[in-house]
């Protein structure tokens, strides 16, 4: 039988980035595909020229054995192939089955379109046992009905092969469950499944074999159950990496941050945090788990002032803090608070400034930095080489822009800029997003290194397992409460999976 | 996708020359139109504008006031905003000058002349004060606010021109001739005092205060801490808020700084060639002034020669309407709109193209 797909020779640069290298790929039909490789080893260009994105230099694909040529998404559409995208593509105020029929409207007039996919779609939810109400309004689905809707919306357009990148990236552990169930199955009934991840663990869980990219090129395809994770990594990365996170168990100190019945209101009235109450001391590392949007952004930014909270308090070394009044960002980062942005983009990095601009954000008013109101080019960029060299940026040029460094490097230079101002209390949100598994090795030695040297850590992460492997104490959030907390040695999947879908064993009726 | 590699010579080099000569193109095009050559009319602008010592005087004394409103333009657009009122706040400078000029006439010139100055400063960021304040803190659009104030200043001038302020038995709507010790002097008399002589022709003394305003400017936005917010604000208002930068303060003070630069352009008109506050003394310098800034791509050294170029525009135009009657005074309105079209609003028509055929050459050179 002819592979569903077979991608030959595809080659594609962008200016002087060689993003694919002669790479090729065969996926079997009725399997289930990982392709796996760290940022910009060239997986999402090799998908996005697959779905029409983008157009190879060179190379050829093959559909079902039959040569193609995809030059647009609709092209691909009508190969039989469906992208499911890390970002959802949904119009939030259209139903579900306004949804599925974009694109497929069927003439001025929607009501012939929208009844034929609403047999379609429920001929389909029905045969894959998905649960969707066709007349939902997607702003009110939860994210796993979110990621449904979206499959769907391929397979109606009549997909057979199905990509989806990072599609675990949003969901809980038992939600990710029922998303390996649901591909399985689809598997199962012959639709090809190509899953994009950066998750060793998921690839190994759910796939038949996988193929590994490192810097545009294809390192290997293998059968799953013939690996381990650590090979995969290695594969990935071209050297062995240390996967567990070495650390000797904690000494904490005196209580550095104290939050008191802290609640947060958001612009539009939304209760974002519950009366929250937690410490961290110092010398520990505080890891609150949870699907993201259960609060963890509101908590970081209130303490770290942006946020003004309705009440509750905040004491920073038994202070009292007025956090987003007179407490600002500025104010707290005289008192020892740094802070790790979750969303480095956005808040962490200017990226059209060079790379030593970046790095005195929210430090340009330090005395080291020049005379009066003047800043001394100089001196900011003697500070940056020295971030650099600390945190082992590359390249090390100060000059260079922001946007034009790796993530990895672009997170590197944010915890460069924060750590090395020796905190009393540092907050880290997702410091390991979009980074690495070089990098990751790094970060995590370094956030431990500075919770061995008696600083506190409050640590935000939407990878559980990230939170496990460096907390010492975990608090699990979800519809702005603390739902749990647990020692990440004495909790299982499943015991934080529940406290993350907001069901507690004290309290069980369960967050909206 | 990858425009991030393309280097600065390409960027804010060859793309607006590309843009220049793409607007002149056009405007040949129209010159042949109406059967002229528009080789020879190009030679006459040329000519008019560099050519003498009399055209090169008006060259340099309209680009002075482009040289202040395109970098009010600038300011603003470095903190993210598009102040498009210069033309207001210009007027109101030069009431704020001609207000001290005549209120306070029996000064010494070396107190009264930097008093003026300084009047023209204030008036002017003083008028985009409640536009700023609007924006800050009430989220009122800059631009919506700062163009109805132009019109609130056009009349408010009228209004003073007509009435209070009008020379008593004047017909013209102007005020009485300010004191020498509030004017200042023209180049040619400061050559005269050096021993030097040259054709007597508006450009002032203001023309060396556009020039330090550029480099104070240039070293606001670089080399202060002020001017690092303000860029944080411009690029990214969520990382100027998480630096604890208030994006609402630095929004009033980059408008008030863009105002009192706008303000500055009366110490050209007023001060130094009218001597006397007059009706509609800005003749759309506060609009040039945008297409000035886009030119010039925010940076003061661009600025200048975008104001430098346009300052040719007025006074080789101006030429080219005496020397040939077939084309008028409008048809030199069409070719600086082409410059305007071109260099401004399309200014990035080209850019895509010429980055990617940079690219792909740089890449083919990186590949051999």
């Amino acid at each position: 039988m002819n592979p569903a797909i077979q991608m030959t020779g595809i080659d594609k640069r962008f200016g002087a980035v060689h993003a694919n290298r002669a790479v090729d790929l065969s996926v079997e039909q009725g399997s289930m595909h990982g392709l796996i490789g760290e940022n910009g080893a060239g997986k999402s260009t090799l998908m996005s020229i697959l779905y029409g994105f983008y157009h190879a230099d060179a190379g050829t694909i093959a559909i079902n054995g039959r040569p193609s040529l995809i030059r647009t998404p609709a092209d691909a559409i009508h190969s039989g192939i469906g992208m499911v995208h890390q970002h959802f593509m949904l119009v939030e105020t259209f139903t579900v089955v306004e949804n599925v029929m974009l694109g497929a409207e069927g003439g001025a007039f929607t009501a012939r379109g929208a009844s034929a996919v609403r047999a379609k779609l429920q001929a389909l939810s029905y045969a894959y046992g998905m649960d969707v109400n066709p007349d939902a309004v997607v702003s009110d689905l939860a994210v796993g009905e979110l990621q449904r809707v979206e499959i769907l919306k391929a397979l109606v357009k009549g997909a057979n092969i199905l990509i989806l990148d990072e599609p675990t990236a949003v969901l809980t552990p038992t939600e990710v469950e029922k998303l390996f169930v649901l591909l399985r199955r689809l598997a199962s009934e012959g639709k090809t499944v190509i899953i994009v991840t950066h998750k060793l663990k998921e690839i190994m869980a759910v796939t038949d074999r996988v193929s590994v990219m490192r810097r545009g090129e294809m390192v290997g395809t293998l059968e799953t159950k013939d690996t381990n994770p650590a090979d995969l990594a290695e594969l990935m990365v071209g050297r062995r990496v240390v996967l567990t996170i070495e650390k000797f168990p904690a000494h904490p100190g005196a209580v550095v941050l104290e939050v008191k019945d802290l609640a947060v209101r958001d612009a539009r009235g939304t209760l974002r945090l519950d009366h929250v109450s937690f410490q961290v001391r110092a010398g520990e590392i505080v890891g609150i788990a949870g699907v993201s949007g259960n609060g963890q952004s509101e908590l970081l930014e209130t303490i770290a002032g942006i946020r003004r909270p309705e009440s509750g308090s905040v004491a920073l070394n038994g202070e009292l803090l007025d956090c987003g009044g007179r407490d600002d960002p500025k104010a707290l980062r005289a008192k020892g608070l740094r802070h790790v942005p979750e969303d480095r983009h956005r808040m962490g990095l200017v990226k059209p400034f060079d790379a030593a601009e970046s790095a005195i954000l929210g430090c340009s008013d330090e005395p080291a930095f020049g005379m009066g109101p003047f800043l001394s080019r100089d001196a900011v960029l003697a500070e940056c080489a020295v971030r650099m060299q600390s945190f082992d940026v590359r390249p090390p040029d100060p000059t260079l822009r922001t946007a034009l460094f790796s993530g990895g490097n672009q997170q590197k230079l944010v915890l460069a800029r924060e750590i090395e101002r020796d905190p009393k209390l540092l907050l880290v949100g997702q410091p390991t997003r979009g980074v690495d598994i070089g990098a990751i090795e790094f970060i995590h030695k370094r956030l431990i290194a500075l919770r061995d040297a008696g600083k506190a850590i409050l640590l935000v992460s939407t990878e559980l397992d990230e939170v496990m492997a460096l907390s010492d104490r975990v608090l699990v959030m979800c519809g702005g409460r603390i739902t749990g907390e647990r020692r990440p040695e004495d909790a299982g999947e499943q015991d934080m999976g529940l406290l993350m879908a907001g069901v507690t064993s004290d309290a069980p009726k369960a967050a909206a | 996708m990858n425009a991030n590699a393309v280097p600065v010579w390409l960027s804010a080099g060859v793309v607006p020359l590309v843009n220049v000569a793409v607007a002149f193109l056009a405007a040949g095009l129209v010159v042949a139109l109406i059967g002229e050559s528009p080789l020879e009319a190009l030679g006459i602008m040329l000519r008019g504008a560099l050519g003498s010592q009399y055209g090169l005087g008006y060259t340099l004394y309209y680009a002075t006031s482009f040289i202040f409103t395109g970098l009010a333009v600038a300011v603003a657009f470095h903190a993210g905003h598009f102040n498009i009122g210069g033309e207001g706040q210009a007027l109101m400078g030069g009431l704020g000058a001609a207000l001290v000029a005549l209120g306070l006439p029996f000064l010494p010139w070396p107190v009264l002349l930097p008093l003026c100055v300084l009047g023209a400063i204030g008036a002017g960021a003083l008028w985009v004060f409640i536009p700023a304040y609007l924006q800050a803190y009430r989220g009122s659009h800059v631009v919506i606010t700062t163009i109805m104030f132009n019109f609130l200043a056009g009349t408010l001038l009228v209004y003073l021109l007509v009435g209070p302020l009008k020379m008593t038995g004047s017909m013209a709507p102007e005020t009485a001739k300010f004191v020498p010790a509030a004017t200042l002097p023209l180049m040619s008399q400061m050559a005269a005092w050096a021993g030097l002589t040259i054709t007597r022709t508006p450009v002032n003394l203001s023309f060396v205060f556009a020039m330090l305003a550029a480099l104070s400017v240039w070293v606001l936005i670089w080399r202060t801490r002020l001017g690092y917010a303000i860029r944080t604000v411009g690029a990214n208002p969520d990382a100027a808020v998480y630096a604890g930068i208030s994006p609402r303060r630095i929004t009033v003070i980059a408008l008030l700084i863009s105002g009192g630069l706008a303000g500055l352009m009366a110490t050209n008109e007023i001060l130094g060639v009218q001597g006397r506050l007059i009706n509609e003394f800005t003749a759309g310098a506060g609009f040039v002034g945008i297409a000035v800034a886009l030119m010039g791509r925010g940076h003061p050294f661009g600025i200048v020669l975008a104001a430098l170029l346009f300052g040719v525009l007025y006074q080789g135009g101006a030429e080219l309407a005496f020397d040939k009657p077939r084309i008028t005074r409008e048809m030199i309105i069409v070719i600086q709109g082409f410059v305007i079209l071109f260099a401004g609003a399309l200014e990035m028509m080209f850019a895509d193209k010429l980055a990617s055929l940079y690219t792909r050459i740089a890449g083919r050179a990186a590949a051999a």
